[in-house]
């Protein structure tokens, strides 16, 4: 099957100006990438590492300096209409919506613009009201909605013409937990339903652990990785942790053999040991702390994709 | 080809719905319009009885019908360069216009158009009423000046939609356009005839404003609304006014062709 993108050795420049210099700044180089429709993929990167720059490009907004690139197999620039009727895009910092129109009245004219047929128009918001728990405000002003139901909105209006391909620029910015978890649960459910692919860029791991199978990092404008989550930790080594609870007091565990101890809590009630999953198991590590006290309780922790994150860049630095 | 219609006509709407909301403002519109009228009346009216009871065919109740209509113009015929599309381009959020499957130039002109329409309720009919009312005024009695001005009157308001387009498609280039914007509102105003209708000007200015396309969004709809000229002559405006809207929405499709390859939205 034809990629849905294909980026291939894309680059952008901008021009900065300071005082009377013109300075050139690489935002996005060389970058080499294809994803196949279906993918669910986390693009995530440091703020100014190339992520929105990249975005632009892919959606014809922007004209890439260098290198190629397709999306749904077109052009984005010379066939951005045609390309608009198969995306989706929310920009988490811009509304598409209008602003002082309800919330339904910005549905009906995206509609319009979509040239949807009054049937499918009606499904399809149906559709996205249930799922998106939006009915109780459908006729508010979209100026008098929270963060939380505009974000919903948003994210309806950008897919109510049932786009191929939805990209998420920031989504979740300033959303509460449970706020999003809701749109994380709708994301998960449209894809599974219709087969969306999804391209989203975070700096909220928790997005990319519960919706994307692959992970792409770009570092200064730099692809610096690219494969699955777990693939990722093991790249850079990451530890996961094993947190135990133990019966009583015990002075803090130094010498498990793999591990590293992190902390105590309540006289060593509860102890955190790191340990590199490479080396050694997690049960191995339980059989030799249950070898010096006993364990009531024990929990692994997944290592934090933001620190994995930043131990890539420290490592290309 | 009608799905292209129902797009742009459904934007047209929005902008006349989402206009609707800002009554009192509205409001505040057709205060000072009404105000500056009386005072522009009181100048004209002046100026008509100094020159024997008629000014190059104005007598007061062309005058009259002159100020009312012209100021009832002003909420809709976009004299002051300031438009949504110049605050997007600046914002960046005209980003999200290229997103959709429309054209970017088409889309923004609808809905300056519904805006403009909308203003027509509030602050154009009672301007008008008002001034009928209170100092009264000369107006055509059989209904072709009706009709036509009805379209010259809504090609006025494209003309000048069009035209402040084009300031906000040098945004791509400029970012900010709030000079241009200033310099449009110096110089539209005077040569669209807002102040002192065309014909009184000095034949040399005369000449410069029916070189520019301000007339064509402000004087010749009242022309023809008022049947200051004949029908022959008022079609000849109507086609000016067409062959402004060809000239400056080309312009404008050009101008975002070329914009779009240099536009770098700011920010996030």
């Amino acid at each position: 099957m034809e990629p849905i993108i294909q980026m291939t050795g894309l680059g952008r420049d901008f021009h900065v100006r300071e005082r009377l210099r013109r300075r050139k700044v690489v935002a996005v180089d060389d970058l080499t990438v294809g994803v196949e429709p279906g993918e669910a993929v986390g693009y995530i990167g440091a703020n100014g590492a190339g992520k929105s720059t990249t975005i632009k490009m892919l959606t014809g907004i922007l004209v890439p300096t260098r290198g190629e690139v397709r999306t749904c197999g077109l052009h984005p620039v010379r066939e951005r209409r045609r390309l608009a009727r198969q995306v989706g895009v929310v920009f988490g910092q811009r509304s598409q919506l209008w602003w002082d129109l309800p919330v339904q009245e910005s549905f009906r004219i995206l509609a319009a613009v979509h040239a949807l047929t009054g049937e499918a128009e009606r499904a399809r918001t149906g559709e996205l009201v249930e799922q998106l728990e939006m009915a109780d405000f459908l006729t508010t002003p979209v100026r008098q909605l929270s963060l939380g139901q505009r974000m919903r909105a948003e994210v309806a209006a950008a897919l109510l013409h049932s786009p191929r391909l939805v990209i998420l620029d920031e989504p979740t910015i300033g959303l509460d937990v449970l706020s999003k978890q809701r749109l994380r649960e709708f994301l998960v459910a449209e894809r599974r339903l219709h087969g969306t692919t999804l391209l989203l860029t975070t700096h909220d791991m928790g997005d990319v652990e519960r919706l994307c199978d692959r992970v792409l990092v770009i570092d200064r404008g730099r692809l610096a990785y690219d494969g699955d989550l777990p693939g990722l930790s093991r790249t850079v080594g990451a530890e996961r942790v094993l947190v135990v609870d133990l019966s009583e007091p015990v002075p803090d565990l130094l010498d498990v053999p793999g591990t590293r101890h992190l902390a105590s809590e309540g006289h060593g009630l509860r102890q955190r040991l790191a340990f590199d999953a490479e080396a050694t198991t997690a049960a191995r590590v339980l059989a030799d702390v249950s070898r010096r006290a006993e364990v009531r309780d024990l929990a692994v922790e997944e290592p934090d994709i933001e620190d994995v994150v930043r131990r890539i860049y420290a490592a290309r630095r | 080809m009608r799905a292209t219609t129902r797009v742009y006509w459904r934007l047209l709407v929005a902008g006349f719905r989402r206009q609707s909301r800002y009554r009192l403002a509205a409001l505040g519109g057709l205060v000072a319009n009404s105000t500056f009228g009386l005072l522009k009346v009181v100048i004209l009216f002046a100026t008509v009885r100094a020159g024997g009871g008629a000014v190059e065919g104005y007598d007061v109740g062309l005058m009259s019908a002159y100020v009312w209509i012209s100021q009832g113009l002003l909420g809709s015929v976009n004299l002051s360069g300031r438009s949504e599309m110049a605050e997007r381009v600046k914002s960046g959020d005209v980003a999200v216009d290229f997103l959709r499957p429309v054209d970017v130039q088409g889309a923004a002109i609808a809905t300056e158009v519904g805006r403009s329409l909308f203003n027509l309720l509030p602050r154009g009919l009672p301007a008008v009423l008002i001034g009928a009312l209170v100092v009264g005024m000369a107006m055509p009695t059989h209904p072709a000046p009706y009709l036509l001005g009805a379209v010259s009157l809504l090609l006025g308001i494209v003309v000048a939609g069009a035209t402040v387009y084009l300031i906000a498609a040098l945004g791509f280039w400029l970012v900010d356009t709030r000079g241009l914007q200033i310099f449009y509102l110096a110089v539209s105003g005077f040569l669209a005839g807002l102040f002192v209708p065309i014909p009184l000007f000095p034949a040399w200015l005369e000449a410069l404003a029916h070189a520019t396309p301000f007339p064509a969004m402000l004087q010749y709809p009242v022309d023809v609304i008022t049947a200051r000229v004949d029908l022959a002559a008022s079609l000849g405006l109507v086609g000016a006014q067409l062959a402004w809207l060809l000239v400056i929405g080309g312009l404008g499709q050009l101008l975002t062709r070329a914009g779009r390859r240099h536009l770098e939205v700011q920010g996030g």
